[in-house]
């Protein structure tokens, strides 16, 4: 939660002062959901990400070295700079790309569940997206194809009250979006208080524990916000109510859980100080090894369009 | 040789690669019966007719070690579909640096002809050629169809075979022994001396009965089949326009940005083949119209070996 939360703070930091090119969406203020979700899951799942995906590339155990240096645009990037911000992935640890079309992840999705269900053992996979994706067609497909086919897919819902601009209200129905899941499509559902670590982690890990023995998909409706701005953009206006922002900073994930955690006696604000210096140690290598590492030729841009060279 | 159909061709591709690589999936709102008798439900999938989750879920299965194949039947329907095909399927090797494969065959039938009006008729290549990334194969004959779908099944990238809804009960030789055709091979189907007519699915059968019509008046016609569009063969295209010093290509699809213009384009644009032209090429296409309902516009608006004959006589004058 606090790697998350110092990453994005470096990354908006880096992109004001013109280190960073391109656009980045800050997940400042929700990373309780992607560490709740993701502390679930073991390497073999997978995961889905959207355009805020840095959070959940963390929290899946991306390389953050290797995450700064894809922001930077260097050949070192998980993606050797071809993809940027949105469109981070690691294989490798499941985590199946982020993307930067709303919902769009979400067939992959349900595709990556159902070959883990192919592949018969009890892998699950979990996809992340926010209110704004619920109103595409495809969020509706997909919980009905996951539905029918009973997919090991757990639906992460971050309701951070607008799509880009527009709040939910203006653009949804009905008051929580996990009514489609459960009421449309039968899939079981649950409302959860996004800001809340141990909530995040506990409903997850209820939802994750009965899709694994194949109860089919679950859908978790995160009530969250998002601190900053649709994405980074000096001089852009942000129209969201300044009390309404003032009161989410008061639900701020991470002060809450240490305040939890040092009132049972479990850490001390010695032991929070030590893990932020740690942490802000292991930013600053990200950023090192970002700016260590070469940019990519000109002509690397010609690489990759398919996975084996066409003559 | 055995004679069977270009569908029959297509399924026994499909049942050879399905028996030879566990890894692979059907994905389609019809079950194709043979297939699904030989693996069974959960490998042979009937989906609801929501063709962005399935084209997506196509993506999804591949990047995860499967070999999906997925029959969207008309490219129209594949519309619907278009997010994930050109900004997921196509881009996803690219943006993820290359680092997972995706496997997947899409097939769409393609074309007119047969009074289906503008919602069912389209020859939507060009548009996908446009997206770097995926490889288009259009096979044209049972032979083809059958030794390209292995291919593409085996290929580690996203494929899309376009297939001519006039050429499903076609009859043609296919060989019991198994065989695959490489990508970015084109078909001499007629040598001539004096004029390239590069011809696309249908329009390659149009393109042999004009050149046996200009036979008989004289005039010597090569016609070439690319068979697949990504890759394409400029090789053997640009040699028999080298030859000939005449270019015409017949194409179903609307003239304007079609493939059609990207083989002239890419014929004159090399400096050693301008120099042999004799003539400005020239393109049989379709009309710049969605495809009429009734029989006597909707000829009027494709190709047709008349017109074949007709562009091609330009280039003699």
């Amino acid at each position: 939660m606090l790697t998350i939360r110092r990453f994005e703070e470096r990354v908006v930091v880096d992109y004001q002062s013109g280190a960073i090119p391109g656009i980045v969406h800050s997940y400042i203020g929700q990373e309780a959901v992607a560490t709740g979700v993701c502390t679930n899951l073991r390497r073999d799942d997978r995961i889905i990400s959207n355009h805020r995906g840095h959070g959940h590339c963390i929290a899946k155990g991306a390389d953050i070295n290797k995450m700064m240096a894809e922001i930077y645009g260097r050949k070192t990037g998980y993606c050797k700079g071809k993809g940027g911000s949105m469109h981070i992935a690691d294989f490798s640890i499941g985590m199946l790309g982020a993307n930067g079309i709303v919902a769009a992840g979400l067939p992959i999705a349900a595709g990556a569940a159902l070959a883990a269900k192919l592949e018969g053992g009890d892998k699950v996979v979990v996809v992340f997206f926010g209110d704004g994706a619920t109103n595409e067609g495809e969020f509706h497909e997909v919980l009905n194809l996951a539905k029918i086919w009973q997919l090991p897919l757990i639906f992460a819902c971050e309701n951070n009250g607008y799509g880009v601009n527009t709040p939910v209200k203006v653009a949804t129905g009905m008051e929580h979006v996990s009514e489609r899941a459960t009421g449309g499509y039968g899939i079981p559902s649950a409302v959860i208080d996004g800001n809340d670590v141990v909530d995040t982690y506990e409903a997850a890990q209820k939802a994750i524990a009965g899709v694994r023995t194949s109860q089919g998909p679950f859908f978790l409706e995160f009530l969250t916000y998002r601190w900053r701005g649709h994405y980074e953009q000096p001089g852009l206006p942000d129209l969201r109510p300044a009390a309404e922002i003032e009161m989410w900073k008061q639900k701020d994930p991470i002060p809450a859980f240490e305040r939890r955690l040092v009132k049972k006696g479990i850490a001390t604000q010695k032991t929070y100080n030590d893990i932020n210096a740690q942490v802000m140690g292991q930013i600053q290598q990200a950023v090192d090894f970002a700016l260590a590492s070469p940019l990519p030729a000109p002509e690397d841009a010609l690489e990759d369009v398919f996975s084996s060279p066409v003559k | 040789m055995r004679k069977i159909t270009y569908e029959q061709a297509a399924s026994e591709a499909l049942i050879e690669e399905f028996r030879r690589d566990p890894k692979t999936v059907h994905l389609a709102t019809d079950i194709p019966p043979d297939l699904r008798a030989e693996f069974g439900e959960s490998r042979i999938r009937q989906t609801p007719i929501a063709e962005a989750s399935f084209v997506g879920a196509a993506i999804g299965l591949a990047g995860s070690g499967f070999r999906p194949v997925v029959n969207v039947r008309m490219a129209t329907f594949g519309f619907v579909a278009m997010d994930q095909f050109v900004n997921q399927a196509a881009k996803i090797t690219y943006m993820f640096g290359g680092q997972a494969r995706f496997p997947i065959v899409y097939r769409m039938t393609v074309g007119a002809s047969k009074s289906f009006a503008a919602q069912h008729s389209i020859s939507p290549y060009s548009m996908y050629m446009n997206a770097p990334g995926l490889k288009i194969i259009l096979p044209a004959t049972p032979y083809d169809i059958k030794g390209l779908l292995k291919t593409a099944i085996r290929d580690d990238n996203p494929v899309i075979c376009f297939e001519h809804m006039a050429l499903g009960m076609m009859e043609g030789e296919v060989p019991e022994e198994e065989y695959l055709i490489p990508f970015g091979q084109a078909a001499i189907r007629r040598k001539g001396t004096d004029v390239t007519v590069v011809a696309l699915a249908k329009m390659m059968y149009e393109a042999l009965a004009a050149a046996e019509d200009l036979a008989r008046e004289g005039i010597y016609v090569e016609v070439i089949d690319p068979r697949t569009l990504i890759p394409m063969d400029k090789e053997t295209i640009k040699a028999s326009v080298v030859k000939t010093g005449r270019l015409v290509v017949a194409d179903e699809a609307c003239i304007t940005a079609s493939a059609a213009a990207e083989f002239t384009a890419m014929v004159v644009e090399d400096e050693k083949v301008f120099k042999r032209l004799k003539s400005a090429p020239q393109r049989a296409c379709g009309r710049d119209v969605p495809i009429p309902y009734s029989p006597p516009m909707e000829q009027y608006a494709l190709p047709n070996r008349e017109t074949i004959k007709t562009a091609i006589r330009q280039t003699m004058r």
